[in-house]
């Protein structure tokens, strides 16, 4: 039953400075389908969807709505045509209620006034009655921040039905979701589909994309590789088909020695984040730490590097305790973070390539009390060969780097700043897997020359690959330890879920 | 590769420093176009005399908007320098004048107090952790009036010591001292901005606080020295204030605060803190000058000079929003 596709995108490509994200990329959606994006991160699924709704828009290509070309040059455009999407971050409005959420900007007024007030009751009906339809038991009138993560997530797809969107996107829905949030969500994605609304749903898991999707298109390096009926296919062909290369050749692990004891950490807690957390890292070695998403491990970092407080604890640098209060004190002792949000943590976006590279060392460039602008320079320019950036010059502003140049320049501030301990978190969120495989190659780098590296990742085959030694972390809690021969996929996942 | 890289690095130095020097270029062609047409229409404007009394008119608000540079590049404000600038000039004039302290001692007394009351914003920012600047200073701005109203019972004093009026008054051959004053204060202000750690980490602050702070940088002591500074630069203000006109006054400075943030906007520093020169503030703060110079020498009434600054201030930045636009089309 060949049908006219809802949505087509032919031969769709965009670049932006330094990267190709796309290169002619095709897609099909039907009426009433739930299609599954595939890809890993920087494989240009964010891309295209951003092109779709509006966000960006493409160098070349067509997109072709019910069997007429459309023409989607802002997000306005793309709600009108009932094309809409739900990110990761909600965009809710914190304060106000469901009910207004769900109406904003198309507000209910009262018509037989002089002057057309909102009609709050009748609001509030609506919301109630579409809210109803998704099986949502919602007070309309509640504020959305005091709604836990996936009943907000209901209220942005009740604010999406109620423009008559006949294609909605889902971007990691499942990302923040309990298990039952998830199961909930499924329920309302098939009553949507009955609907006739076609769904693209974007996500890592590859059990989600079979439990709930018909068809999935797989995205590797801004290309499209194939799209499958996902009752025709296994997890192992989507592996294959989003990798693209052996595990080898993406993960190139070397093996180094392992040296002294670098960072101990025992007993570390705060209260309600984090547990009684003890483990050590050494130099000459690769420590993953494994987890799900909110499972307290950016939390446990960020405490060791000072950023936030913790209740008690204890923390030894190279044998010595330490009383690390500021992010000032853990760099003083050696130790750098790499955080997983370099753009609004990570990097001065506004300023150049130079200024980021010597920010946490000026004060080693100090002569009496000027700075030695050559001496920087040349610093940086040794950097930037050192790891390769890609940048015409020490002046290039960051925020016109690629993502992965611009990890590259956070690392070489840390590096200038002659750090020992490196703590990644999610080091290659967002960046394209040429690149990911630099930063890998930086961390090998690193750890030939005796520093220690502990690296936060989500991503279970970059942690298998990389690590060393594998911590696992569930709800705040260490739940296993393996050595990198021990570990396989399944027993982590394990740890990471508590099962074990 | 390291050569190219080098070679590169330095060629394309020189290219944006050029390119640098072009975005308070903006304000500059301002500056040169206003002279220009001021010029033309009144022969005297041309002057060497009205020439330095532009210089002296300048320096007041020169010296207060290179502080109030300082709190925008953090993403701040500093509201509270008329009144910092009102409240340490009385203190040292009734301090010289009713209790015989020596002149030099009351010149330093004034900084001090200055730089203390900016001290005091930093911390009610930094310490108490008040939501932003707007508010301490806002609160400073009128605890400082009061107390300078109170302690003067709201009467000026009058007849100061030629030390103290130096700054304000003085000539060396045909230059005032208050410019003199103020070359010096921005090439110092320069070099601290461009040359020390600390002036890195303003610009570093601003541009992205948590990202400063999770590099080690110390954002609240940066902060503190902004707003001590701001203080500082206010008392310095009110110094060549008390010197031009030889009398403290509780009211002197009102509205100052809106003066030196409009030199600043218009010498092309961002509100949202991280971009800004001082040579761009001190552009701003002389077309203000010269405007208000031209104008009274075309008999335009005060009223309209007003109107006239404002529309400058919402065209100057109109022009950098237009090339912002620009620029991020050409790329």
């Amino acid at each position: 039953m060949e049908q006219q596709p809802v949505l087509l995108m032919k031969n769709i490509s965009k670049s932006f400075p330094g990267v190709k994200a796309l290169n002619s990329v095709d897609f099909e959606l039907r009426k009433g389908e739930v299609h599954g994006l595939l890809g890993e991160n920087g494989a240009g699924k964010s891309t295209l969807i951003k092109i779709l709704t509006g966000a960006y828009q493409k160098d070349e290509g067509q997109i072709i709505l019910n069997g007429k070309e459309v023409n989607i040059t802002n997000p306005r455009d793309a709600i009108n045509l009932g094309i809409a999407a739900i990110y990761q971050e909600l965009n809710l409005q914190p304060f106000l209620s469901v009910a207004e959420n769900i109406f904003l900007g198309r507000e209910i007024k009262s018509t037989n006034n002089i002057i057309s007030l909102i009609n709050w009751k009748k609001t509030k009906e609506e919301a109630k009655r579409i809210l109803k339809e998704l099986g949502q038991d919602i007070d309309p009138s509640y504020p959305v921040n005091r709604l836990g993560i996936g009943q907000q997530q209901m209220v942005e797809i009740a604010k999406i039905l109620s423009t008559n969107a006949n294609i909605i996107i889902l971007d990691e829905p499942t990302a923040c979701l309990s298990s039952k949030e998830t199961e909930e969500l499924f329920k309302v994605i098939l009553e949507l589909k009955k609907k006739g609304i076609s769904i693209i749903y974007i996500s890592h898991r590859l059990e989600e994309i079979f439990t709930i999707c018909d068809r999935v298109t797989v995205m590797r390096d801004g290309n499209k590789i194939i799209t499958l009926d996902t009752k025709n296919t296994n997890k192992d062909e989507l592996i294959k088909y989003m990798v693209g290369r052996t595990l080898e050749q993406q993960y190139p692990k070397i093996k180094t020695i392992r040296g002294r004891e670098a960072l101990r950490v025992e007993n570390l807690t705060r209260k309600g984040v984090f547990e009684n957390i003890s483990f050590t890292a050494y130099c000459g070695e690769i420590l993953g730490i494994s987890g799900l998403v909110g499972a307290g491990r950016t939390e446990i970092v960020r405490a060791i590097f000072g950023a936030d407080p913790v209740d008690y604890g204890k923390i030894y640098v190279f044998g010595e305790e330490c009383n690390i209060k500021s992010p000032i004190d853990a760099m003083n002792k050696g130790i750098a973070l790499i955080t997983e949000d370099r753009k609004n943590q990570g990097l001065i976006l506004i300023d150049n390539i130079l200024n980021n590279i010597t920010l946490s060392s000026l004060v080693d460039f100090k002569r009496k009390i000027l700075l030695d602008y050559k001496e920087m320079t040349d610093k940086s320019v040794e950097l930037i060969k050192k790891l390769n950036i890609k940048t015409p010059t020490v002046k290039k502003v960051v925020r016109e780097l690629s993502g992965g140049n611009q990890q590259k320049v956070v690392i070489a501030k840390w590096l200038c700043k002659k750090a020992k301990i490196f703590i990644f978190d999610e080091p290659t969120r967002g960046i394209d897997v040429g690149a990911k495989v630099e930063v890998y190659n930086i961390m090998n780098e690193l750890v030939k020359e005796g520093a220690c590296v502990i690296m936060i990742s989500s991503e279970l085959p970059e942690i298998m690959g990389m690590s060393d030694r594998i911590i696992v972390v569930h709800e705040g809690k260490i739940t296993g330890e393996f050595l990198r021969e021990e570990a396989n996929q399944e027993i982590i996942m394990k740890a990471a879920t508590g099962v074990i | 590769m390291l050569a190219k890289t080098e070679i590169q690095g330095k060629i394309e130095n020189k290219k944006i420093n050029v390119k640098n020097l072009l975005s308070s270029a903006g304000a500059l062609a301002g500056l040169i176009v206003l002279c220009i047409a001021l010029s033309i229409m009144s022969p005297y404007f041309l002057k060497i005399e009205n020439i330095m009394n532009i210089a002296r008119q300048s320096a007041i608000n020169s010296l207060i908007a290179v502080g109030m540079l300082l709190a925008i590049l953090t993403g701040g404000i500093d509201l509270s320098v008329g009144s910092v600038l009102a409240l340490s000039t009385v203190i040292m004039a009734i301090l010289v004048k009713n209790f015989s302290l020596n002149p030099i001692l009351g010149i330093i007394v004034c900084l001090g107090i200055g730089a203390f009351l900016g001290f005091l914003n930093g911390i009610m920012l930094t310490k108490l952790h008040l939501p932003h600047p707007f508010i301490s200073t806002l609160g400073m701005m009128n605890i400082a009036r009061g107390l300078a109203l109170i302690i003067t019972k709201a009467t000026p004093i009058s007849g100061f010591p030629k030390s103290i009026q130096y700054f304000g008054s003085a000539f060396i051959g045909i230059i005032p001292v208050s410019f003199l004053l103020v070359i010096v204060v921005y090439i110092i202000y320069h070099i601290f901005l461009t040359k020390t750690p600390t002036g890195r980490y303003i610009y570093a602050v601003g541009g992205n606080p948590e990202a400063a702070r999770l590099s080690g940088i110390n954002v609240e002591k940066i902060l503190i020295i902004v707003y001590t500074l701001s203080g500082l630069m206010a008392a310095v203000g009110g110094l060549v204030l008390v010197g031009r006109v030889n009398a403290a006054y509780p009211l002197a400075g009102l509205g100052y605060e809106l003066d030196a943030i409009a030199a600043v906007i218009i010498g092309g520093a961002s509100f949202m803190g991280g971009i800004g020169t001082v040579w761009g503030t001190l552009i701003g703060s002389m077309i203000m000058a010269v405007l208000r110079n031209g104008l009274n020498l075309l008999g335009v009434s005060a009223e309209w000079q007003t109107v006239a600054i404002g529309a400058v201030i919402v065209g100057a930045v109109y022009i950098d929003v237009l090339r912002r636009r620009a620029e991020a089309k050409t790329k």
